[in-house]
């Protein structure tokens, strides 16, 4: 049995002062339950997560205490996936009909600064400037770069359509289009990355009500259904972040392996795919993205960006509410955001953002440390 | 180095400090053969507890790197202020038979570094605690500019 999104939430991306992150999920989750016509106390579980801004079940002291069973999720980049699936799980093993997941965070400003220790690494590997995100996600594209023949223009043009996509979407930070000048001549922050080619950790939260696949129709005119969900971690050997070594024979990444399981679960393959939102942390992330989650071969993207095949009125359109470069990244809340979007592009209301061609299955990816990715495909 | 003044490896389990000829400490599993860089006490692919200490060699070629144009957050040490910071190349270094490691690296000119050069194990000081002790940390080096710059 699929679980049906039957009601999503959002609030806006980007800082907002005057909210804690918990108020900002709140919101999300007032929002998602009225998309569904339910309300908080009709909710049978919950899960949720932030990397930052408290635990999630703190909700209930905005939304109601209504003893609800809700289970807090941690889990990096894929904290939202997780919940995701966990939710899924709860209703597809019939302990449950109805239930609600939801992602928030609120960082501070500047790049992430994780403790080594909570990662199993040595306190040496941060104290000697190794524990940088940013750092890894360029190291893996100079490298990608290196091998496919990437130029620094193809950067520029995933940065120039998160952007653009951005501006026509309400609930986006960056708003403003950059033109493909300006974003490679902005400074470097990792070679060979620019602070335009690269997401800031912000603020942000999304709501999801999700039910049973028989009673989708009770709760939603257009019920959006999830045919795999799949979250995957490390092997030894692969190149993930803060990873101290590689081994000298490639091994596939967490990405490839949850991709290639949520094609498996669904039954589909690339080619069968509308719409995709993939991890965009910068923008030589997307690149790679595309080709590990099955949509080119290695290489084939330098073609692709330059002919437009990825922007909201290409073949393939990936990441049509601007992706993390244009909405921010706020840990908790990135992964329920692209759920979110291809909801809105498969129930055609996506408004000046909407894909023009008829599309029947979106695909979401996120990826993070220390090696995790979560996949989703989501159908009408 | 200041080795007779007093310096300390800032992690005793990736090199021997002092040493003459310093080198990477990883471990191999006995079971499945696979390396592991920091040395561990179990297998990281199979988990196997059955693990031999063996060193890895001192010079490669160029995987993968970067600079690093911002300062680091702590727990990033050293002796710098966000005023003062020099940005630093970092990478992943290929070691023929053994792993691709990841390691500062001495020269931080983009235009120094190409995938492919050949590079050196160097052990350098990073931070001086306040008893004036030098905290010695490893990067790799190119080989023809190897006293070109500090890290």
């Amino acid at each position: 049995m699929r679980v049906a999104i039957v009601g999503i939430g959002i609030h806006k991306f980007g800082r907002t002062p005057e909210l804690s992150g918990v108020q900002q999920g709140a919101c999300a989750a007032r929002r998602a339950l009225e998309d569904a016509g339910l309300q908080w106390r009709d909710m049978q579980f919950g899960y949720g997560g932030s990397y930052s801004a408290g635990n999630a079940d703190a909700l209930g002291n905005e939304m109601g205490l209504t003893g609800m069973p809700f289970t807090n999720v941690l889990n990096g980049c894929a904290t939202g996936g997780s919940a995701l699936l966990a939710a899924c799980r709860e209703i597809q093993s019939g302990a449950a009909d109805v239930g609600i997941v939801v992602g928030f965070d609120k960082h501070d400003r500047g790049a992430f600064n994780a403790s080594p220790a909570e990662y199993g690494l040595g306190a040496w590997y941060g104290e000697v400037g190794m524990m940088v995100t940013t750092q890894f996600f360029a190291m893996k594209l100079q490298r990608y770069m290196h091998e496919y023949n990437i130029s620094v223009d193809t950067l520029a043009r995933v940065a120039e359509k998160a952007y653009q996509n951005g501006a026509l979407n309400p609930n986006a930070w960056r708003r403003t289009p950059l033109g493909l000048e300006e974003i490679k001549r902005s400074p470097i922050v990792n070679d060979p990355l620019t602070k335009y080619m690269f997401c800031s950790p912000a603020e942000g939260a999304v709501a999801l009500v999700l039910c049973r696949e028989d009673r989708a129709h009770r709760h939603a005119t257009k019920p959006v259904f999830v045919s795999a969900g799949v979250m995957r971690t490390r092997l030894a050997g692969a190149f993930e972040v803060y990873g101290p070594t590689v081994s000298l024979a490639p091994v596939a990444n967490a990405t490839e392996l949850a991709s290639r399981a949520a094609y498996e679960m669904a039954g589909l393959g690339p080619g069968d795919i509308d719409v995709a939102a993939l991890q965009d942390t910068e923008s030589g992330a997307e690149i790679m993205h595309m080709a590990e989650n099955g949509f080119c071969a290695h290489g084939e993207q330098e073609r692709l960006l330059r002919e437009g095949d990825t922007r909201i009125t290409g073949r393939l359109p990936i990441n049509t509410d601007g992706g993390c470069l244009a909405n921010g990244e706020p840990i908790g809340a990135s992964g329920l955001r692209q759920i979110h979007e291809c909801v809105l592009q498969l129930r055609g209301a996506a408004g000046q953002r909407q894909v023009p061609h008829e599309i029947k299955t979106a695909y979401t990816h996120v990826y993070g440390a220390p090696g995790v990715s979560a996949v989703t495909i989501l159908q009408k | 180095m200041k080795a007779e003044t007093g310096s300390r490896a800032v992690d005793p389990l990736l090199f021997d400090w002092p040493a003459s000829e310093p080198a990477l400490k990883a471990s191999r599993c006995l079971d499945c053969g696979a390396l592991a860089f920091p040395a561990g006490t179990s297998c990281r692919r199979c988990g196997a507890l059955k693990v031999a200490q063996e060193t890895l060699p001192r010079r490669g070629r160029l995987w993968a790197w970067t600079i690093q144009r911002f300062m680091p957050k702590a727990p990033y040490r050293s002796a710098e202020s966000a005023a003062t910071f020099t940005p630093y190349g970092l990478g992943y270094v290929e070691l023929p038979g053994a792993l691709c490691i990841e390691s500062r690296l001495t020269e931080n000119d983009p235009g120094k570094l190409r995938i492919g050069l050949e590079m050196e194990l160097i052990i350098y000081p990073q931070w001086l605690e306040e008893d004036g002790t030098a905290v010695m940390n490893f990067a790799f080096s190119p080989i023809a500019s190897k006293r070109a710059s500090r890290p």
